[in-house]
């Protein structure tokens, strides 16, 4: 990875390890080389803006948690509640913004707070996550998986269950409005990557959070806030939960409590892994994030788009994390 | 006969960088074999490379006749080869049966058969003249008595060659002479064994030949009876032996009279193990905390420190008392702790030197949380060069490097903080001589300067050495405060033994 965090020797290495070593580090990048050239070759109109756009918005969301998602595996931990994060904010801005929940003064100040409370909403639980993991010392994956199954559930009593159907373009800007034709979510999303990856390489609390992930014991001897870093990051996961939900709801012009984020852990997990982060934390790369979930999306555009069914293309993903996660074994030999 | 093993001509590169150069290994049958070098001397690669761990780039081995190449540790122990690492490698919450048994169950009708296994388990420690419940978790026991199953697990395998890196560094000496007489046993078995160890007295006491390796070389090769110990450690180190031993002691007792303690603390008790600790250190000298295995020493500097959380007692650091009690605080009044183990709670293995060594200083190099890299590497260079950190450069990841050069690492994760006060847990275990005395002769010069070194070591020879006061703990009371004359090894062995009263009321008063 050209992005990994975590800075690696220079790359004077001997030379029988060439192949291997350029493999591992830019294993990825690679990969979506060849599936952009292969698509090239056999798939009618892919180079078409239109075909950037379809691809460009079915990512944004998975992108956008698994930046969270690469800063919890990063700290060593993992995030299984973030689908279900995603639905309660999608819950939640309908409500605010059809003034089901309180009367609004005017509708501006109700798509305004539709934007802000929901994904407050969200980080506040992700905060909890991370309450629950150092406060109560449980381990990451059964913290998270509190609120994996009732977060859903919460979202549900919200709306009683009821499909929230609604047309209100100034709100679903963030899911289907353009700038130059690029569209909106696609910025976002790319602001967001830009933002995190800046953060884990020069910032303070970028180094903190490796540190903790490498050696946790270390790194609390050596004066890092342990806990305090940790809770950071999993309010930061549940935050970028929270506007994913928000975009997902947008572009559907639908809120479902029972479908938002479903699936979302599995796929955003998917994402860091076949980008090249260690899931034992201590090593993270969010453009290979970036890259991973472009792989993944690819590889399902690729086979729909050439009429192979839903079903295959869900075996294809699991073979690339499979190779993915084997290739970076490779690098501990 | 020919010899069991022969190594030849191992050539071995990482990063580019060669671990070991054309480097030769024989060990006959039957024979007890030592291994020695400084760290990053290519003792634990020649060994990997054997083992299986890591592919050797070039040259050949031989073992019981036929040419080799394990391709993993498990292929090279079903052939004979045993190891047993310096990291005890065991499963802490299975049973003592399970971790000898582990890999090579016995079966009765597809079921474990259990009563042949506790059996086979009580034989194998039996041996050592160890009698323990083989059914309670590993974990349930000291440290020593896991280094033994370790070692029962590798004689469980039938090995012809059993590997020991550094076996003793957790035992205490009633248990190295029972690892001895279990040594000689498998000798006689005509089982080989390969000894690593910096010990020399284990060495001559145990080993028949020694092999010497001096980077990634092997320089000598020669019966123990017929080296000398100066001729065995000039050619380890490569140098003349009275530039390493004794680089100018002059810790004088001026500092003694510098009024005011850095650090003060009184009456501490912490948990169990420590209940009565009194020591105090002042700026300029360096304090030896002297004591047994479980004596509390440990227990005791981490709750100065703010790592645990004392029951009673005070502790005043710069002035003000029991102000900390988190690590932070104690790095944030000026303290730095170089901890006990550099593996676990140290280094950070995955980052590079420059990342471990300014993870302390981190807030500091920062303008509104983001890392000043310029100064950091700037401040990185300076402190390479000051401490001699060999390493291929500051992006080299911390565990590429030897034990001797993460622990300078380690010091200057402190030493770029500027501390008043420096607390070090056996700051040279698993260290050659040559890097040991380059960390000794740093600590004395630092102490110098005015800082105040806390320092622990299980190495009498070495706090007596270094330190110009010794407070001694016998089961987690502080028994006597030596100074002066009485700083010798003498003493703090009869303090260990029986306690000075008379001292311990100095150390009150």
């Amino acid at each position: 990875m050209a992005d990994t965090a975590t800075t690696l020797p220079p790359a004077h290495r001997a030379p029988r390890f060439d192949v291997r070593t350029i493999l591992t580090r830019y294993g990825a990048w690679i990969a979506l080389v060849l599936l952009i050239l292969v698509n090239l070759a056999i798939t009618p109109n892919f180079a078409t803006w239109q075909t950037l756009n379809v691809n460009l918005t079915q990512v944004c969301a998975i992108v956008i948690v698994g930046v969270g998602m690469t800063l919890v595996i990063a700290t060593g931990g993992i995030d299984l509640s973030v689908g279900a994060l995603m639905a309660i904010a999608g819950a939640l801005a309908p409500l605010i913004f059809l003034g089901k929940l309180f009367p609004l003064p005017h509708p501006a100040i109700g798509i305004a707070l539709a934007f802000i409370l929901p994904v407050l909403a969200a980080a506040a639980l992700g905060w909890f996550n991370g309450w629950l993991v150092t406060r109560l010392r449980i381990q990451p994956i059964i913290a998270t998986l509190v609120l994996f199954i009732a977060g859903r559930g919460i979202a549900q009593v919200f709306t009683n269950g009821n499909l929230q159907v609604f047309n209100l373009p100034s709100f679903q800007f963030i899911g289907l409005g353009r700038v130059f034709g690029i569209p909106f979510q696609a910025i976002l999303m790319i602001f967001i990557v830009a933002t995190a990856a800046w953060m884990l390489r020069r910032t303070v609390f970028g180094r903190q959070i490796l540190a903790i992930g490498g050696n946790e014991k270390a790194a609390r001897l050596s004066g890092i806030p342990v806990a305090s870093v940790k809770k950071r990051v999993y309010l930061i996961s549940g935050f970028l939960s929270g506007i994913a939900g928000l975009i997902v709801i947008a572009r559907n012009s639908a809120a479902d409590a029972n479908l938002v984020g479903l699936g979302m852990e599995l796929d955003a997990i998917a994402a860091v892994a076949v980008g090249g982060t260690l899931l034992t934390g201590g090593r993270a790369t969010i453009i290979g994030t970036l890259v991973g979930a472009l792989i993944i999306q690819l590889v399902r555009y690729t086979l729909l788009a050439n009429g192979v069914p839903d079903a295959a293309a869900l075996v294809a993903k699991a073979a690339i994390i499979v190779l993915a996660v084997w290739l970076q074994r490779q690098s501990y030999r | 006969m020919a010899p069991l093993l022969t190594m030849h001509g191992i050539d071995k590169r990482f990063a580019g960088i060669p671990a070991l150069r054309s480097a030769d290994l024989v060990v006959e049958r039957g024979e007890v074999h030592a291994l020695i070098g400084q760290n990053g001397a290519g003792k634990s690669t020649i060994i990997k490379i054997l083992t299986g761990y890591y592919r050797k780039d070039a040259g050949e081995i031989l073992f019981d006749g036929r040419p080799v190449e394990f391709s993993s540790p498990q292929e090279a122990q079903r052939a004979g080869i045993s190891t047993i690492y310096q990291e005890i490698n065991l499963v802490p919450y299975r049973s003592v049966t399970e971790n000898i048994c582990l890999g090579r169950e016995k079966r009765r009708f597809g079921l474990l058969n259990w009563s042949a296994m506790h059996a086979e388990a009580r034989a194998l420690l039996a041996r050592f003249k160890i009698d323990i419940d083989v059914r309670r978790p590993l974990m349930a026991y000291p440290t020593a008595i896991q280094q033994m199953v370790a070692i029962a697990r590798a004689i469980g395998f039938e090995a012809k060659l059993v590997i020991m890196d550094e076996p003793t560094s957790s035992l205490d000496e009633r248990e190295v002479e029972v690892l001895f007489n279990v040594i000689r046993q498998l000798r006689q078995a005509d089982v080989s064994v390969i000894f690593v160890s910096h010990k020399l007295d284990e060495l001559y006491a145990v080993c028949d030949r020694v092999t010497i390796m001096r980077d990634g070389r092997t320089v000598q090769v020669a019966p123990m009876n017929q080296l000398s110990r100066i001729d065995l450690v000039t050619s380890m180190l490569g140098r003349e032996l009275s530039q390493v031993l004794h680089e100018g002691h002059d810790t004088t007792d001026t500092a003694s009279e510098t009024p005011g303690s850095v650090l003060e603390v009184r009456n501490l008790a912490i948990g169990r193990k420590v209940s009565d600790v009194s020591f105090d250190v002042r700026p300029g000298e360096i304090v030896g905390l002297a004591g047994l295995l479980g004596a509390g020493r440990t227990e005791s500097v981490r709750a100065v420190f703010g790592v645990d959380k004392p029951n009673a007692g005070t502790v005043s650091f710069g002035g003000r008392e029991n102000a900390i009690v988190a690590p932070s605080d104690a790095i944030r009044a000026g303290m730095g702790f170089c901890s006990e183990d550099r593996k676990l709670e140290g280094i950070i293995p995955d980052m590079s030197v420059r990342e471990n060594l300014t993870l302390a200083l981190m807030p500091q190099l920062a303008r509104r949380g983001i890392v000043d890299e310029a100064r950091s590497r700037a401040i990185v260079d300076r402190f390479i060069k000051r401490l001699g950190i060999r390493c291929t450069g500051p992006e080299q990841r911390i565990r590429e490097l030897s034990g001797g050069n993460q622990q300078k690492v380690l010091l200057a994760r402190w030493l770029c903080m500027n501390p008043k006060l420096l607390i070090l847990d056996e700051p040279t275990r698993g260290i050659d001589v040559g890097a040991k005395a380059e960390i000794l002769s740093l600590i004395r010069e630092l102490a110098g300067q005015g800082l105040g070194v806390l320092m622990i070591s299980s190495e009498l020879e070495e706090v007596v050495e270094a330190a110009s006061r010794i407070f001694v703990l016998r089961d987690g009371r502080t028994v006597a405060e030596l100074h002066g004359d009485e700083v010798n090894e003498q003493s703090v062995m009869s303090a260990m033994a029986h306690g000075h009263e008379s001292d311990r009321e100095v150390a009150h008063g």
